[in-house]
């Protein structure tokens, strides 16, 4: 097989800002901390990192709401003196760290910072505006939803799901496991925003949301950030850690861009960047020891599992089912860290450090059993990105 | 790009771009078809008809002047495509919205604009 370039390409640093369910430290602030964690955890100087990259595209000099640092904020905040960066829309939330490889492919640079800053809660976006009856008038994407009342991922996801567990018999007892193993685990994970346990009688009389999401479905909109640096595997010092390398990328997108029209509906574009994942490596879904995927609402994690070919469509409820095979001494741990529903909303990027975490040996008490492969995996619905890591 | 969808409806019937080569329809705009590659696109009248794919009942209150619960369902018309569009079913009981029902349009007019909405044939 071609040897693809991100297996020269390591992630060589980790790092996170502390959480915040309510607006109590500035954004952009929480972006720079997780930046300066990563940078430093990768035993690197700032002086090092020549390449910077974020998804989506974040507007110069605001440090909050839904993309809350731009890069070159980051850069003027860290003195960082760049060859290369970039900030746009992409496949998927993993945009940034596919581009990051591709720039150090090029020879643009050797350490690139990646990073997801997440400042919703500084701006409630969502319920105010509503709340107010100050809606803009519809336009772009928004003009299909908003005439018919439908303004959230959460309504277009469900009516995804409908289809889908009509189609493979997924019950909510079943879906269910997803959001109480993610609870379990954040008990586990002081970063995490929610850490009491849910029971399953919790969980069918929670507040619904949409059928069949209920409340605990729905992921955690936080404040905060996560960053990882992407360096060149012969350009990072010498450790006793273990490294952590990519073995393959998924980015692709073959069908519709689009929630509703895709020809394989209820699929999803996950589909296409899983089928690219595998295709790039040897590796298969046997292999892995830990998986990490996108939890934007529970469901999307069921279908990334069958996206991955870890379950097949219409098992996945068996395999879900009472939880143990997800979970940490299960067979596959699942979202380890509690994931976005428990430990909060970072699209998939706080997915990535808790892996990269597994795979060294230093989750703590959530460390799983010799972890060796891990698959992660970010957003899905119109567009998705995948990554194996594996421990060198 | 895409006022024909929006206006379009003033006439009673409901316009999806359709490919004049290959009869494809396909939703939102595009300038080509993207099965055959033709250019010779352009809004046509359709049926109005089509089935219930999939629904969901919002119970989150996400506009104060609109009550939950309500349906939101996606209706995949009749037309050679797929073209699936967002419909609300209000005064139909949450129940009755099942997979398959059969559908057909009507629209509710603001200004100049006819939303597209269905409900049970």
């Amino acid at each position: 097989m071609t040897r693809y370039f991100e297996k020269n390409c390591v992630i060589s640093g980790a790092g996170m800002s502390k959480m915040y369910r309510k607006p109590e430290v500035y954004p952009f602030n929480l972006a720079v901390d997780a930046c300066r964690n990563a940078i430093a955890d990768a035993g690197l100087e700032i002086g090092d990192i020549d390449g910077i990259a974020c998804w989506p595209h974040a507007a110069v000099h605001v440090g909050h709401g839904s993309s809350a640092a731009s890069p070159v904020d980051i850069k003027n905040s860290l003195g960082l003196k760049l060859n290369w960066f970039e900030a746009g829309m992409g496949p998927g939330q993993f945009a940034s760290i596919a581009n990051a490889i591709g720039a150090i492919a090029a020879g643009y640079c050797n350490h690139v910072l990646c990073y997801r800053a997440e400042g919703e809660r500084w701006v409630p976006m969502y319920g105010k505006a509503y709340a107010d009856g100050n809606l803009p008038t519809p336009e772009g994407f928004n003009q299909w939803t908003t005439p018919y009342f439908a303004p959230s991922a959460a309504t277009w996801i469900a009516l995804h799901a409908d289809l889908h567990m009509r189609q493979t018999g997924l019950k909510r007892e079943q879906l269910a496991m997803i959001a109480i193993n993610q609870r379990k685990n954040a008990a586990l994970n002081p970063n995490a925003v929610y850490r009491e346990p849910i029971t399953l009688d919790e969980y069918f009389d929670a507040r619904m949301i949409t059928t069949p999401f209920c409340i605990y479905d729905c992921d955690v909109p936080i404040d905060g950030a996560a960053a990882v640096v992407i360096s060149r595997a012969d350009a990072i010092p010498a450790s006793s850690r273990p490294t952590v390398r990519f073995e393959a990328v998924g980015t692709a997108l073959h069908d519709h861009f689009s929630w509703f029209q895709r020809s394989d509906f209820p699929n999803m574009a996950m589909s296409d960047a899983a089928k690219m994942l595998w295709s790039r490596t040897d590796l298969t879904p046997a292999d892995l020891t830990s998986a990490h995927l996108y939890d934007g609402f529970s469901w999307l994690t069921v279908l990334w599992l069958e996206a991955l070919g870890i379950t097949k469509p219409g098992a996945t409820g068996d395999f879900l089912e009472g939880g143990q095979r997800i979970a940490l001494d299960g067979v596959l741990p699942l979202n380890t860290n509690g994931g976005q529903l428990s430990e909060g909303r970072l699209h998939a990027f706080n997915h990535l450090v808790e892996a990269v975490r597994q795979l060294r040996g230093e989750a703590g008490d959530r460390q799983v059993a010799d972890a060796k492969v891990a698959v992660c995996s970010a957003g899905g619905g119109v567009f998705g990105s995948a990554l194996l890591i594996v421990r060198d | 790009m895409n006022g024909y969808f929006w206006c379009g409806g003033a006439d009673g019937v409901l316009h999806i771009m359709k490919c004049g080569d290959c009869s494809l329809y396909f939703h939102p705009y595009q300038s080509c078809c993207s099965a055959c590659l033709s250019a010779n696109v352009a809004p046509a009248p359709v049926s109005g008809f089509g089935k219930v794919l999939s629904s969901t009942i919002n119970h989150q209150p996400w506009f104060p002047h609109v009550p939950v619960p309500y349906i939101v369902a996606l209706v995949e018309l009749d037309e050679k495509g797929p073209v699936r569009l967002l419909t609300n079913m209000f005064g139909e009981s949450v129940d009755s919205i099942v997979p398959g029902l059969r559908v057909s349009v009507h629209f509710e007019q603001h200004g100049d604009i006819f939303v597209p909405l269905f409900r049970p044939v």
